[in-house]
């Protein structure tokens, strides 16, 4: 039987795309909340929480992208060009903030320019990402294997909407992961934010999800279609789930929960993305085959995929397995 | 707006002003994670106490100059998509590959374990922590490993096919990954990482000592880096001509014009300098050794060396660039030679920490090895010209369908960005540097300890006691082992 190698490539450019998300989310979601946090000492913890993670995080990003260059390079080729100006202020956000792991910890008098440094290119680098996937959404115009747009066709409503949608949804996850991680004045304030956070992140999927399926007839179709319409009401109803999870957590002080749950809806979202894409892979027009290099090339990143993409999940799982637990304040490595 | 370049232009600026931004960083890491691996691994063989002083110091560094590698080195992974696109779409298929073999096997592997390795120490133990920092090394190696492949690919293109979408696809992966180019590139490339980091290691050895002749550590950094100038810099003259004749077979024209040759010769002489004007065709005010450029290209006394005008002229890379950065590269390993065999002398002297004019000599080479691995890639790059894969596909082929403003607006933006934040992070390195090694230097600044602490080595007793061998000596003259 013959492999369809470009199906199982999208699952696991999907799936590097996904761990990002969640993973980064969190620590950009930290970044996102410092402003929040009122003095030297919570900042100190809140960043010490993720310190040993971030790197391991991001790697994730460059995986999906050059995940895609490796394995649809049509892909690549297109949707960076669209994408450009606010994958440009991505990377400069994401300059910012990883430099300011280091840098917050040898400045001296500087220290309040990394704080904030951290927080902007935190928020800059969400809120890029909000609008890359909302102008995904709403489709990229293709012409001759090559991208026939101009360099604002990225900026509507609707990608806006995905970019505040995201700040807070990182937000969130940024918070609920404070909650499980630190203890004290800082776990409550966090577990605080989280409140408006998560009725901000709830009422913004809404609003996205009831204005996707009108971006192009064909998410319509996918969405209230046979099978598709099975899902238009699962996966609400395990949003709502999560939802009560969350609630539960912050309210009975479960601390794992509300990080969790929000994990739970990030997935979910992103589930329902899927649902509306599938199979394109640059809407509306490229499906995952037409983007898809030749098959030499998917199989031989598969072999070296099959064996370390499990060796890698094992040792990041190690890596937060030695940083298990609340952070202790009196360990900051700086 | 009144745009005085075009995109293919700035494009190619804004990747040549970030790769030459990214390249100072791993240039540094690649040979500090190899060198902190063998620290680590000395401490847990001898025990002595100096050898995990050092670590500690330069681990703290490490942690700076790789953030600035990761985040440099994110920026480029995108702009093959962003500015690049055409080139993307027609080298994916073998390019992305190789790049997402240095994603899966080197960078995760880097970033998995820098964690352990910066804040781990005291939960997982002196073994289990060497081991972590032997994975960050050997990251670095990996990593370098692919990423030259992708590039000497470009110089060297091989095993390849090209389809009916006009795309390169694998004919026979292990032609393309060992192209003609590569091993030389590879051995080259990682030769002078472990330079630039000796030098660097070496200097601030040498300026402490400068200060404090009998500081323990300072004089470890200090004999560690004089062996390794001492035993790599010849070792990367002769990389540097295998390397060289390499070229010469599948790049003639990128040799004549480090050469400065426009007319071919038999019994070429060697241009030690002169005026390259690729206008009129000329080396100007040349001074000259007679068949030398024949000998050393050939190995032959009267070999034939072809100039430029045996290419068409659309096809020559700028000879008065590479003319100039192949000679600084060049006089900087000679010079590295020269510092190296100074230490020996000074070493069988049994002066090597007792000798202020090499001491300065070696703070002034410092920079030496970075300006040499700018040096090397501008010859390698520019003179790769006019083509991104060697005669077959044009940088002016290559960009993106992207109007100039946007090029020229995120040029703007990286430049501006880059010179605040990397200058930033020069500053907090070189301030790390001007601590002393072998303890405080009483300036009041209690960070130095607050990191020991931490990592685990001023606790003393608790991790020590983990470790195979009693520590031999406390004999640090400068600290007391407290905290
Ligand atoms: C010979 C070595 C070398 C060269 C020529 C390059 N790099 Fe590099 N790169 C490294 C050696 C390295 C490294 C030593 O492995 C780094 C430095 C810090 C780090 O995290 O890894 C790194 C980091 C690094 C990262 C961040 C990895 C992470 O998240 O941990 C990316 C995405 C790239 N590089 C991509 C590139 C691209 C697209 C290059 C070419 C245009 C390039 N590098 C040239
Ligand atoms: C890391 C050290 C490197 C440096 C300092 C460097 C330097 C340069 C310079 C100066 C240019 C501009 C040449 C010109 O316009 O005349 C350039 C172009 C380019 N280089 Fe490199 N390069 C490096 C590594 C790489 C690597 C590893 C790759 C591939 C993976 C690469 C791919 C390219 C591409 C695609 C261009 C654009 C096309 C062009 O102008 O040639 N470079 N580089
Ligand atoms: C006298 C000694 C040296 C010789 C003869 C030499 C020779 C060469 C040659 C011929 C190239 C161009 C390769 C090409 O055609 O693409 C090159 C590139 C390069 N050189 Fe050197 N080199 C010397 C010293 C050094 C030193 C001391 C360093 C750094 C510490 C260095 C770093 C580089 C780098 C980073 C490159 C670009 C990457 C590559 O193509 O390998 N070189 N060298």
């Amino acid at each position: 039987m013959e492999l369809d190698l470009p199906f199982i490539w999208a699952g696991l450019i999907a799936f590097a795309v996904l761990a990002y998300i969640v993973l980064d989310g969190f620590d950009l979601g930290v970044g996102i909340l410092f402003p929040f946090l009122k003095n030297t000492h919570d900042r100190d913890i809140a960043m010490n929480s993720v310190a040993p993670v971030w790197d391991g995080n991001e790697t994730w990003l460059v995986l999906g992208g050059g995940g895609l260059f490796a394995v649809f390079p049509l892909a690549y080729a297109t949707i960076l060009p669209a994408l450009y100006a606010p994958l440009t202020v991505m990377l400069l956000g994401l300059v910012f903030r990883g430099v300011s792991f280091e840098f917050r910890h040898r400045a001296e008098r500087s220290r309040i320019l990394w704080d904030i440094g951290f927080s902007g290119g935190s928020l800059l680098a969400a809120f890029s990402q909000g609008i890359a996937l909302g102008a995904l959404v709403q489709g990229i115009a293709v012409d001759d294997r090559a991208y026939a747009g101009g360099w604002w066709d990225w900026l509507t409503p609707f990608s806006l909407i995905t970019g505040v949608a995201l700040c807070v949804g990182y937000g969130l996850l940024g918070s609920t992961w404070l909650v499980m991680k630190t203890e004290g004045g800082i776990a409550h304030t966090a577990r605080r934010a989280s409140w408006p956070l998560a009725f901000g992140t709830l009422s913004l999927i809404g609003a996205v999800s009831l204005w996707t399926p009108f971006q192009d007839p064909v998410y319509l179709a996918r969405w209230f279609d046979w099978p598709g319409v099975l899902f238009s009401f699962t996966v609400p109803a395990l949003v709502a789930a999560c939802a009560w999870f969350l609630y539960r957590g912050l309210n009975e002080h479960r601390d794992h929960w509300p990080f969790l749950s929000t994990l739970g809806i990030f997935v979910l979202c992103f589930c329902g993305i899927g649902i509306s894409f599938y199979p394109t892979i640059v809407p509306p027009g490229i499906t995952i085959w037409e983007a898809a290099g030749p098959d030499e090339s998917l199989a031989f990143m598969l072999v070296g995929a099959a064996i370390l993409l499990p060796i890698i999940l094992a040792y990041t799982g190690y890596a937060y397995w030695v940083f298990r637990g609340k952070v202790d304040p009196s360990e900051g490595y700086h | 707006m009144t745009d005085p370049f075009t995109a293919v232009e700035l494009a190619r600026m804004q990747f040549a002003f970030t790769v030459s931004a990214h390249i100072i960083f791993p240039a540094f890491t690649i040979g500090l994670a190899s060198y902190l691996a063998v620290l680590e691994g000395l401490w847990l063989w001898t025990g002595q106490e100096r050898f995990i002083r050092v670590f500690h110091y330069w681990k703290t560094i490490f942690a700076v100059v790789f953030g600035m590698g990761v985040v440099s080195g994110i920026v480029m992974s995108y702009q093959f998509g962003t500015n690049w696109s055409v080139f993307s779409d027609m080298t994916g298929p073998i390019l992305g590959p190789l790049m997402g073999y240095e994603v899966l096997s080197a960078f995760f592997l880097e970033a998995g374990f820098l964690g352990v390795m910066l804040f781990g120490m005291k939960r997982v133990g002196p073994r289990l922590h060497f081991l972590a920092t032997l994975m960050v090394a050997v990251g670095t190696l990996f990593s370098a490993f692919w990423i030259l492949s992708v590039n000497s690919w470009m110089q060297t293109p091989a095993g390849y096919s090209i389809n009916e979408a006009a795309q390169f696809v694998p004919a026979d992966w292990f032609k393309a990954i060992f192209n003609p180019s590569f091993p030389y590139r590879l051995v080259h490339m990682v030769l002078a990482a472990y330079l630039t980091t000796a030098f660097v290691v070496g200097a601030v050895g040498a300026w402490h000592l400068l200060k404090d002749r009998t500081d323990a550590a300072a004089r470890t950094m200090f004999s560690m880096a004089m062996w390794m100038a001492l035993i790599v810099a010849p070792l990367q003259i002769v990389a540097g001509d295998f390397h060289g004749l390499n070229t010469l077979e599948h790049q003639p024209a990128k040799v004549a014009a480090m050469e400065g040759h426009y007319d071919s010769h038999k019994g070429a002489p060697l241009i030690l300098f002169g005026v390259p004007d690729d206008e009129s065709e000329e080396t100007r005010y040349a001074i000259e050794v007679p068949n030398l450029g024949s000998l050393i290209l050939t190995h032959e006394w009267d070999g034939e060396v072809k100039g430029l005008k045996a290419f068409p002229k659309e096809d020559r890379p700028p000879a008065e660039i590479i003319f100039w950065s192949f000679r600084i590269m060049v006089a900087l390993g000679f010079a590295m030679v020269g510092l190296g065999l100074w230490s020996a002398l000074a070493r069988l002297r049994g002066k090597l920490y007792d000798a202020p004019l090499l001491h300065r000599l070696a703070v002034l080479m410092g920079p030496s090895g970075f300006a040499a691995v700018l040096a090397g890639w501008i010859t390698t790059e520019v003179g790769r010209q006019p083509w991104t894969v060697y005669g077959l596909l044009r940088t002016v082929d290559s960009a993106s369908p992207i109007e100039a403003a946007a090029v020229g607006a995120s040029l703007i933006a990286f430049i501006l960005v880059y010179f605040a934040v990397f200058g930033a992070g020069t500053f907090y390195v070189l301030r790390l540097m001007a601590k002393r090694p072998g303890g405080d230097d009483g300036n009041g600044d209690d960070e130095p300890k607050a990191v020991i602490r931490a990592a685990g080595v001023g606790s003393g007793a608790s991790i020590l006691e983990q470790r195979p061998h009693r520590p031999s000596s406390h004999a640090h003259p400068n600290k007391p082992h407290s905290a």
